[in-house]
C-alpha cells in the first residue's frame, strides 16, 4: 500500500519510521500470551453458558458432572452467590442511571445468551468441556427483549425490575427551537448503528494463582491497573495482595477494556481451591460474550439556510446497553454527544440519549467508542443536506467548518478545539484522489446508464481523544481520572529503563517511547527499554484506550526525561564546578558554556549510582517519575475520500480508491501511525460493508462463527492512499493528537456516503449497514427483505 | 471449542481402511483434510467414536491421465489440483473453481474427495462435478461402484454412498477442443463461501453455442444442473445479448435456494440469473456483459 512521502526525513529519533522493537519477538513466536502460561498444578475452567436469551434458572444439577474423570470441582451461581459481588460499572452517567446487580455467574436468572450459569474445573481443557455436558439446568423461559423502541413501551417485558430504561442524558447548546423554526431546509434521518463484535486476534484468556495469601491474575487485558482496583473491590481481595499482569496481549479495540465475569470467577475459584486455574475462550464463546460495540438508533435532524449554513442540529439517540451496564457501557454514547457537531459551526445543538436494556450481550467501548457513531450520523446527513440543496458535499462542508484562523474554537458542544486545518487536509485529499476527474467519470457513467455506477464518499471528520483531563471526566461522572504516569531511570551502565502506566497490546509503545527518550536524553534508541503491563512493576497507571497512550502517557515519559535531565544538569554542574545555569545540554552531553569541559549523561548516570561525590541533598541515581494530566482532549481530524463502484445488477459494492489524509499532529513514528491508520480503515470499512452481530427473533445470536460474522482481509480492501497534514496540538509539549481510532471513525461514513452517492439517480437516500449486496440490490429495486 | 474424545486409526491401504470403517460401524467417520469435519467436532455438532484417517492410503492419492478422462484421487488436496498441469490442461474448470476455495491454508489441507463426499451445496466443487458429468469411484467391504454425478448428490450433506463406503477417486471427462470454461463465484469476502456460484462450460463452433453445461452452487439442498438454461442456450449466438439474457432468466428454474444471513431466496434466484449469463459469456470468451 502506498504512502505519499511529502515530508523531509526527520533528523532526531522522533519522526523517524523506526521498525518496531516488538516485532522480531512477535513474528518469531517468542511471545507470552496468557494462554501460553503453564503453572505447576494448574487446572482448567470451562463455562456452561445459557442457551437462552432470558429465563429463570429453576435448578442447576452438577452432581453427575462432579463424578467424571479429571473433574476437580463444579460450581453453579449459587455456589458463588455470597462472595461474587457485582461486576462494576464505573460510569454512571446521570443521576437517573440505573445500575443493576451484575453477578459474574448467573444465580436465578439469565438475561443474555452466553451468560455463565455453571463451570467445571478439571485437570485439562478437554475433560472440563466434556463434563459441561453432564450438567443439567432447568430454565423457565422468559420473553426476549430485542428491539429498543419496543423495550421502552409499557407493555414490554422487563429485563430488570426497574424497567428497561437505563438512563436519559441530555445536552443543549444554544436555542434549538429558534434554530429549527422557519429554517428554510430541514433534513431528518434515522440511522442504524448495527451491533458489532470486536474481534481481537488473541481471544480472551485468564490465569489466576495464589500462594495462599496473595493473588496474581494474568489476563489478556488492556487495563491491568484499573482491573486491579476493580477486582479488589469486587472480590474483597485486599488491593495490596493482588497483582495483575497483562502479558503479551494480541489486540483489544476496547473489548479488553473491561472487568469480565471470567476474570473475577477465576480469582474466586483459585481462592477456593488454592490452585492455579486457566480459562481461554473459543472464538464462538467470544462472539457471544466479549462485550459488543455500537448498536444505536440515531434520529438526527439538521436545519440550514438555503446557502447551506447550518442553523441547528438535534439528535435523539437510543443506545442498546444490552442486559447490564459494564465498565463504561453508558459512557460510550455520552462521549459521542460531543462529536455530532463535528467540525461545523452552528447556532444550536440539542442531544438526548436514552440507554435501553435488552436481553443481549452488554455493549461497551469498541474502537472509537461513541465517536464513530456520531461521526457517521453527521457525515451522512451532511451528504443528504448537500443533495437536498444541490451542493457539492465538500462545498457544503467548507461553508460550515471552522476556518483555520478561528482556532482555538469553542464548539456548540462546549469543547475547545485547540488546532486544526481542515482546508489543508481537504485540499491534499482532493488532489491525491483526483476528485474532479472522478466526478466527471461519475457523470459519464450516469449519462451512459452504465450498470456499474460510481459513487464518491466524503468524510471530513474530527474526533476527541487523548482521554482525558481528569476534571472533565469527573464532571461527566466517570469514576476515575485520565492522567498517566512514567518512570525514567538511567541505569549505572548508561542504559535507560522506562516504566509506563500505559498498557500496549499492539500499539508499539516500546518503540515510540524509546524514540521520545532517545531524543530527550541524547541516548541511543537501542539503549532504551520499556516495562509495562504488570502492577508490581508499573505502580501507577491508567492503561490504554481512547487513543490516550502517546498523548497522555508519552507526554509523561517526556516529562520524566526532563526531570532526569535537570537532575543530571545539577550533578554535571557540581562535578564540573560550574553554575547549573551555565551548563548546556546537547545530544547527551552536559557542557560548561563556552568551554570543552563536559560530562556525558552516561558518565553522570554512573556517578549518580556510585554516589561518591554528589551535591548536598542529591538522591543517588539519575531517575525521575512524572505524571501528566492533560488540560484538554486532543482533536485529530482529516479528510477521507472514497470511490465505490456499485454493480447495480448484483448490488455488490467495490471500493475502487480510498484516500485518507489525517492530521494527528506531530508524528513520533510514521510507520506506526501508518499501521494504525490502515488497521483503523479496515475496521471502519468493515462496519460499512461486512460486520453485523445478528440475533434471531428468540434472541439467539446467529453470528457465532466467522463464516457468519464476516471480517474482511487484505484481499477485500483496496490499496489505501494515505498522507498527513501536521498541525501540532497546542495542549501538550509533544504536539501529538493520537491516532488509534481516527481511521475507524472517519472511514465508515466515507464508504456509505459513496454507495448512496452512486445510487442517488435511483432515488436511494440510505442503505442500512452493513451495506451487503442484497441490501444494496433491494435499495435499488425498491424492495425490502 | 474442543471436541469430545474419539479413537483414531490410520490405515495404510484401501482394504484396511474399508475394513476399519466397517468394523467401527455407524459412528465412525473417515478423515480427509479435516477442514469440514474438524469444525463440526470442535463445535460438538458431530460425535464420531472413531476417526479413520485416509492420509496414508496410497490408492486415494494422485492425479492421472486415463485417456478420455483424468482420474483425481480423493486425497488430492485442493492445492494439488490447482497446481496440476494435467487438470489445468484437460479440465480447467476444476482448477478455476478450486482456486476460489477458501484460502491457501485450507487449500493445502482440504481434499478434492473430501469436498465432494461432504456434499455441501455451498461448496464450489459439487456443482462443477455435476456440470462436467464426473463419475465417482467408491469402495466398500463388499464392492466397488461407479456413481454418476447426477446420482451422487442426494440431499444436504448427503450422498449416494453408504456409511461403509469410501470415495476412492473421481473420473473427470475430457471435453476436448473448442470448450471454454468459467466458474462465477459470488461471495461477500474473498475467502467466504459462495452466496451463489455458477459453473459453466461452453462449446463454441461457427459463431454459435453448440453445447453448454451449467450447474449452480448454493441454490438448493444439492448442487443443481441448470437444464432449462442449457436447452435454451444451445444454438444461440453468444453475442446476441438479449437472447442470451432471456435464456439465462431460466437459471433459477427447479431450484429451492436457502435463506441465510447472506441472502434471501428471491435475491439468490436473481443472482443465479445474472451470474449464469456472466458465466456463460465468460466461458464463451466474452466480457461478462
Ligand atoms: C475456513 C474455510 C473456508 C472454506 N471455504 C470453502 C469454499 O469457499 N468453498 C468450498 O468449496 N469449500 C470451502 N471449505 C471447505 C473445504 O473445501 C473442505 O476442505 C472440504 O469441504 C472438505 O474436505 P476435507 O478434505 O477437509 O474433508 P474432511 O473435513 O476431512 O471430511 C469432510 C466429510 O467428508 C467425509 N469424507 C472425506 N473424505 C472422504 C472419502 N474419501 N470417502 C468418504 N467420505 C469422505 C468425511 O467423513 C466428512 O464427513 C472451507 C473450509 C474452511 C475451513
Amino acid at each position: 500500500m502506498t504512502e505519499q512521502l511529502t515530508r523531509e526525513p526527520a533528523t532526531g529519533e522522533v519522526g523517524r519510521a523506526r521498525r518496531r522493537k516488538e516485532d522480531a519477538r512477535l513474528i518469531t513466536g517468542r511471545t507470552q500470551w496468557t494462554d501460553n502460561i503453564h503453572l505447576p498444578g494448574m487446572l482448567h475452567v470451562a463455562f456452561l453458558r445459557s442457551p437462552m436469551a432470558h429465563a429463570k434458572i429453576l435448578r442447576v444439577d452438577t452432581s453427575a458432572a462432579r463424578g467424571l474423570p479429571g473433574v476437580v470441582a463444579v460450581y453453579s451461581g449459587e455456589d458463588f452467590a455470597a462472595e461474587q459481588g457485582s461486576l462494576p460499572c464505573a460510569w454512571p452517567v446521570s443521576d437517573d442511571c440505573v445500575i443493576p446487580e451484575h453477578p459474574p455467574m448467573a444465580v436465578s436468572r439469565v438475561r443474555y445468551p452466553g451468560e455463565a450459569v455453571a463451570c467445571v474445573v478439571a485437570t485439562d481443557r478437554y475433560r472440563a468441556a466434556d463434563a459441561l455436558e453432564a450438567i443439567e439446568v432447568d430454565y423457565e423461559p422468559l420473553p426476549a427483549v430485542l428491539d429498543m423502541t419496543g423495550a421502552l413501551t409499557d407493555a414490554a417485558p422487563k429485563v430488570h425490575e426497574s424497567g428497561n430504561k437505563a438512563f436519559t442524558w441530555k445536552f443543549a447548546g444554544g436555542d434549538i427551537d429558534a434554530a429549527l423554526q422557519d429554517a428554510p431546509v430541514v433534513v431528518e434521518r434515522t440511522y442504524v448503528q448495527q451491533r458489532l463484535i470486536p474481534s481481537a486476534m488473541e481471544p480472551r484468556a485468564v490465569v489466576a494463582t495464589t500462594d495462599g495469601d496473595s493473588f496474581t491474575l494474568y489476563s489478556a487485558t488492556q487495563i491491568p491497573h484499573i482491573l486491579r482496583v476493580m477486582a479488589a473491590l469486587t472480590t474483597g481481595i485486599p488491593e495490596h495482595k493482588l497483582r495483575v499482569i497483562a502479558p503479551d496481549v494480541g489486540g483489544g479495540f476496547g473489548s479488553k477494556l473491561q472487568v469480565t465475569a471470567e476474570e473475577i470467577l477465576a480469582l474466586l475459584i483459585t481462592r477456593r481451591l488454592g490452585r492455579p486455574v486457566k480459562w481461554t475462550e473459543s472464538r464462538s464463546e467470544g462472539n457471544l460474550t466479549v462485550h459488543h460495540g455500537r448498536d444505536q438508533l440515531q434520529r438526527i435532524t439538521v436545519a440550514a439556510d438555503r446557502d447551506g449554513r447550518l442553523r441547528g442540529l438535534k439528535v435523539d439517540l437510543l443506545a442498546d446497553m444490552g442486559a447490564y451496564l459494564m465498565l463504561v457501557t453508558p459512557g460510550v454514547p455520552v462521549l459521542g454527544a460531543f462529536m455530532y457537531n463535528a467540525i461545523y459551526k452552528m447556532d444550536a445543538y440539542d442531544f438526548t440519549c436514552t440507554g435501553v436494556f435488552t436481553t443481549k450481550m452488554p455493549t461497551d467501548a469498541y474502537r472509537g467508542a461513541g465517536r464513530p457513531e456520531a461521526t457517521f450520523a453527521i457525515e451522512r446527513i451532511m451528504d443528504e443536506l448537500a443533495a437536498e440543496l444541490g451542493l457539492d458535499p465538500l462545498d457544503l462542508r467548507r461553508r460550515n467548518w471552522i476556518a483555520h484562523e478561528e482556532f482555538p474554537y469553542t464548539t456548540i458542544a462546549g469543547l475547545t478545539y485547540d488546532s486544526g486545518n481542515y482546508e489543508a487536509a481537504t485540499a491534499k485529499a482532493m488532489e491525491l484522489f483526483g476528485y474532479e476527474e472522478l466526478r466527471a467519470e461519475q457523470a459519464a457513467r450516469r449519462e451512459a446508464g452504465d450498470p456499474v455506477q460510481l459513487g464518491i464518499g466524503v468524510s471530513t471528520y474530527t474526533e476527541m481523544c487523548g482521554l482525558a483531563p481528569s476534571r472533565v471526566l469527573g464532571a461527566l461522572a466517570y469514576s476515575a481520572g485520565g492522567w498517566e504516569h512514567a518512570s525514567v531511570r538511567m541505569l549505572p551502565t548508561g542504559a535507560v529503563e522506562v516504566v509506563t502506566g500505559t498498557s500496549p497490546h499492539g500499539q508499539g509503545h516500546v518503540t515510540s517511547w524509546s524514540q521520545i527518550v532517545a531524543d530527550a536524553l541524547g541516548v541511543p534508541f537501542e539503549a532504551v527499554t520499556v516495562l509495562h503491563g504488570d502492577t508490581a512493576v508499573s505502580h501507577k497507571g491508567m492503561d490504554t484506550y481512547g487513543s490516550r497512550s502517546l498523548v497522555v502517557g508519552g507526554v509523561a515519559v517526556l516529562r520524566a526525561c526532563e526531570k532526569v535531565k535537570e537532575k543530571a544538569r545539577r550533578l554535571a554542574a557540581h562535578m564540573l564546578e560550574a553554575a547549573a545555569e551555565d551548563i548546556e545540554f546537547d545530544a547527551g552531553s552536559f557542557r560548561v558554556k563556552g568551554t570543552s569541559a563536559a560530562k556525558s549523561i552516561q558518565e553522570l548516570a554512573f556517578a549518580a549510582f556510585a554516589a561518591h561525590n554528589l551535591p548536598d541533598g542529591f538522591e543517588p541515581r539519575l531517575d525521575a517519575d512524572a505524571t501528566f494530566d492533560p488540560e484538554n482532549f486532543s482533536y485529530p481530524h482529516g479528510t477521507h475520500l472514497c470511490a465505490v463502484e456499485v454493480d447495480t445488477e448484483t448490488g455488490m459494492s467495490k471500493i475502487r480508491s480510498y484516500v485518507a489524509v489525517d492530521d494527528v499532529g506531530n508524528v513520533v513514528n510514521p510507520l506506526i501511525v501508518e499501521g494504525q491508520v490502515h488497521g483503523g480503515l479496515a475496521q471502519g470499512i468493515a462496519q460499512a460493508l461486512y460486520e453485523e452481530a445478528v440475533y434471531d427473533g428468540e434472541g439467539n445470536l446467529l453470528t457465532t462463527t466467522m463464516a457468519d460474522y464476516l471480517l474482511p482481509t487484505a484481499l477485500d480492501l483496496p490499496d489505501f492512499i494515505t498522507d498527513r497534514t501536521e498541525t501540532p496540538a497546542t495542549t501538550n509539549p509533544l504536539g501529538v493528537k493520537g491516532v488509534g481510532e481516527a481511521g475507524t471513525i472517519a472511514s465508515t461514513p466515507a464508504v456509505v456516503n459513496a454507495i448512496v452517492d452512486a445510487l442517488r439517480p435511483y432515488g436511494v437516500t440510505d442503505v442500512r449497514m452493513p451495506c451487503t449486496p442484497e441490501r444494496v440490490w433491494r435499495a435499488i429495486h425498491g424492495s425490502s427483505s | 471449542m474442543i471436541p469430545a474424545a474419539f479413537d483414531y486409526a490410520r490405515p495404510s491401504s484401501l482394504g484396511d481402511a474399508v475394513e476399519a470403517l466397517t468394523d467401527a460401524g455407524e459412528d465412525a467417520k473417515v478423515l480427509a483434510g479435516g477442514q469440514s469435519l474438524l469444525p463440526l467436532l470442535r463445535l460438538r455438532l458431530a460425535y464420531p467414536t472413531v476417526l479413520i484417517d485416509l492420509g496414508r492410503v496410497p490408492e486415494l492419492q494422485g492425479i492421472a491421465d486415463e485417456g478420455d478422462h483424468i482420474r483425481i484421487g480423493a486425497m488430492a488436496t485442493h492445492d494439488d489440483v490447482v497446481r496440476s498441469p494435467l487438470v489445468n490442461a484437460a479440465c480447467p474448470l476444476i482448477a478455476l473453481a478450486t482456486a476460489t476455495v477458501a484460502d491457501p491454508a485450507v487449500r493445502h489441507r482440504g481434499t478434492f474427495g473430501g469436498a465432494l463426499a461432504h456434499a455441501d451445496p455451498a461448496g464450489d466443487l459439487p456443482a462443477v462435478a455435476l456440470a462436467l458429468d464426473c463419475v465417482f469411484l467408491t469402495r466398500s467391504a463388499s464392492e466397488g461402484r461407479e456413481i454418476p454425478a447426477a446420482e451422487f448428490f442426494v440431499d444436504y450433506l448427503e450422498t449416494a454412498m453408504d456409511p461403509g463406503e469410501i470415495l476412492v477417486a473421481v473420473k473427470v471427462p475430457k471435453l476436448g477442443a473448442g470448450w471454454g470454461y468459467h466458474y462465477e463465484k459470488f461471495h461477500r469476502t474473498a475467502q467466504s463461501w459462495a452466496t451463489v456460484g455458477v459453473a459453466a462450460a461452453v462449446h463454441r463452433d461457427d459463431g454459435t453455442i453448440q453445447d453448454v453445461k451449467v450447474a449452480l452452487t448454493n441454490m438448493g439442498s444439492t448442487p443443481v444442473r441448470a437444464g432449462a438454461v442449457e436447452t435454451a442456450v444451445r444454438g444461440l449466438d453468444p453475442h446476441d445479448a438479449t437472447s442470451l439474457a432471456a435464456a439465462c432468466d431460466q437459471a433459477d428454474q427447479g431450484t429451492s435456494p436457502p435463506a441465510d444471513l447472506h441472502a434471501q431466496p428471491d435475491y439468490r434466484r436473481h443472482l443465479a440469473r445474472v451470474l449464469t449469463r456472466r458465466a456463460i459469456r465468460r466461458a464463451a470468451d466474452l466480457e461478462p456483459g
